[in-house]
């Protein structure tokens, strides 16, 4: 009973605060509504049993994505926006995604809001069922042992296809400045008193 | 109706469990944070060959609470043009994350609070997720230092992130599993320090880089930015990033305790016994190194500290974790 209500409170305020990144005035803010997005997000895929994706979800986009969205941001020195125009352009698109998203919580049922059927008593928290303890293999366990038996080709090829990209994006960005002075610290490590000093009579 | 108010009692009488559990975890936590500022002013002391603090209490012993109690008391200062409510609330969230991250570490067979089965990547994704208190700290208090300092601090996390990811995933190799229990049982036999000593090494040092400190610790660099991103924070948002710090800094050595030094398990030939003590005992051991390392070393500059994370050890992390699964198969451990 309890975790509905929690899994329809976190819900709710997913999509409260998904608002907030359109319709904020400071992009910083905006920025920071996302990140507790992901996080509410988050905990519903941890609601839904789902641990190991929502400990990934955690690490690439918040640990990530928020990260690099929120340098960009704060570098870039954004100016404080006007609410006055352009509020109404995207209305009739923002109404749509409105209903899509009220869809998935009528499917939830959000109407028996306060219906309470469970006969919880005070052991069920403290129950250990033993049935499931040991005939339950974890999440992490789960996806690894489908990708291993049976996606393995196709898990090597997104790999490979990942590695190709990450290449790619350092072939376009490098460039190396040949103007400037560096620092070779092999050279100077293996440096010694008999190769750089030398004595001389005059 | 009495149904719900049942439930609802149920689940405040879960609440108040859950919350007594959480405090036996937090309070001592608090105290060894202050203990260990008094351990590393003495250690400190006695390598520059001075006292150290021996005024308040025996020996200087009551002398972290005297410093608690001086932040305590002091005026609050929010800068103008700061962002309030950020700037408020960066500390705290730096804070909490701080303790938040305890909740996987076993001290002891089924001493935990949560047991996740996930555990390693918990502790991966919340120390990701503490950097946006120093990000959120240096951009609301509108000052050039604290900026620079937030973005320097901020970079060398992410970065020193990525190592520390490939070394652990050696360790998760070796011992096949995510979570602590397992990875410290199966050090029952072998420390992972002696297979993977390579790897420790470079752990420790990324450890030392991920909580900031000497001779990483440029985020706060004296010299240049006056103290980081932490330069306009004064008494009790000050103590809650210090406070944050420090539990961070206890936290990646009984991280390292864990992986590398087989955790609650202490074997020499005839002895062999596992207890809490000899967890708190490895952790203490680590520390020591780290106020060792602040007491010896200079500081690193920001383009040695970059090739060291990029240049050094992800390379060889990556090398050691292909050669270790390499070494495992060959010998059908793996499979």
């Amino acid at each position: 009973m309890v975790e509905l209500f929690i899994f329809k409170l976190f819900s709710i305020l997913s999509i409260i605060f998904s608002f907030c990144v359109v319709f904020l005035n400071n992009p910083v803010y905006s920025i920071f509504a996302l990140i507790v997005v992901f996080v509410f997000v988050i905990n519903l895929l941890i609601f839904l049993g789902a641990e190991f994706l929502a400990m990934l979800f955690l690490i690439v986009y918040v640990g990530a994505i928020g990260v690099l969205f929120l340098f960009v941001i704060m570098m870039l020195n954004v100016k404080i926006r006007n609410l006055n125009f352009s509020l109404y352009r995207y209305l009739l698109f923002s109404l749509f995604f409105i209903f899509l998203s009220f869809l998935i919580l009528i499917n939830l049922r959000i109407l028996n809001f306060f219906y309470i059927t469970c006969d919880n008593n005070f052991l069920n928290y403290f129950f250990i069922d033993f049935y499931f303890s040991f005939f339950y293999f974890s999440n992490a366990f789960n996806i690894g042992y489908i990708t291993f038996c049976y996606y393995s080709p196709l898990f090597l090829i997104s790999g490979i296809l990942l590695l190709v990209s990450m290449i790619g994006v350092l072939c376009l960005t490098l460039h190396r400045r040949n103007d400037i002075k560096r620092q070779f610290i092999y050279k100077q490590i293996q440096s010694s008193f008999s190769s750089h000093i030398k004595w001389k009579n005059f | 109706m009495e149904k719900f108010l049942r439930n609802m009692f149920v689940f405040l009488v879960y609440v108040l469990y859950i919350f007594l559990k959480a405090l036996a975890l937090i309070i001592p936590l608090l105290v060894s944070v202050a203990f260990l500022t008094l351990l590393e002013r003495k250690l400190m002391a006695s390598i520059h060959q001075r006292k150290g603090p021996n005024v308040v209490g025996f020996f200087g012993i009551l002398q972290p609470f005297a410093d608690g109690l001086k932040l305590f008391i002091k005026e609050t200062i929010i800068p103008t043009n700061a962002n309030n409510l950020i700037f408020v609330l960066a500390p705290i969230l730096t804070f909490i994350l701080s303790l938040f991250i305890w909740c996987v570490i076993p001290f002891n067979d089924n001493s935990i609070f949560v047991d996740l089965e996930i555990g390693v990547l918990f502790t991966l994704a919340i120390s990701s997720l503490s950097i946006y208190g120093i990000i959120i700290s240096g951009w609301s208090s509108n000052s050039k230092w604290s900026f620079l300092g937030s973005l320097r601090s901020a970079g060398q996390m992410i970065s020193y992130e990525v190592s520390l990811g490939l070394i652990i995933l050696s360790v998760l190799i070796c011992s096949g599993s995510l979570n602590f229990n397992e990875i410290v049982e199966s050090q029952r036999n072998v420390w992972y320090i002696f297979p993977l000593f390579p790897l420790s090494v470079m752990f420790f040092i990324s450890g030392l880089a991920e909580t900031n400190r000497a001779p990483f610790d440029l985020p706060e660099a004296e010299a240049e930015l006056v103290s980081g991103y932490s330069t306009e924070y004064s008494a009790m948002g000050f103590a809650l990033f210090f406070l944050g710090e420090y539990g961070n800094m206890i936290f990646m050595s009984c991280l390292f305790s864990l992986y590398f030094l087989g955790g609650w398990n202490f074997s020499f030939y005839f002895f062999s016994n596992s207890s809490y003590f000899w967890l708190g005992f490895k952790t203490t051991f680590i520390l020591v190194l780290f106020v060792w390392i602040r007491a010896a070393f200079p500081r690193f500059r920001y383009d040695q500290l970059m090739r060291l994370g990029w240049k050094i050890f992800l390379p060889f992390s990556l090398s050691w974790f292909l050669f270790i699964v390499g070494f495992l198969i060959c010998f059908d451990y793996l499979i």
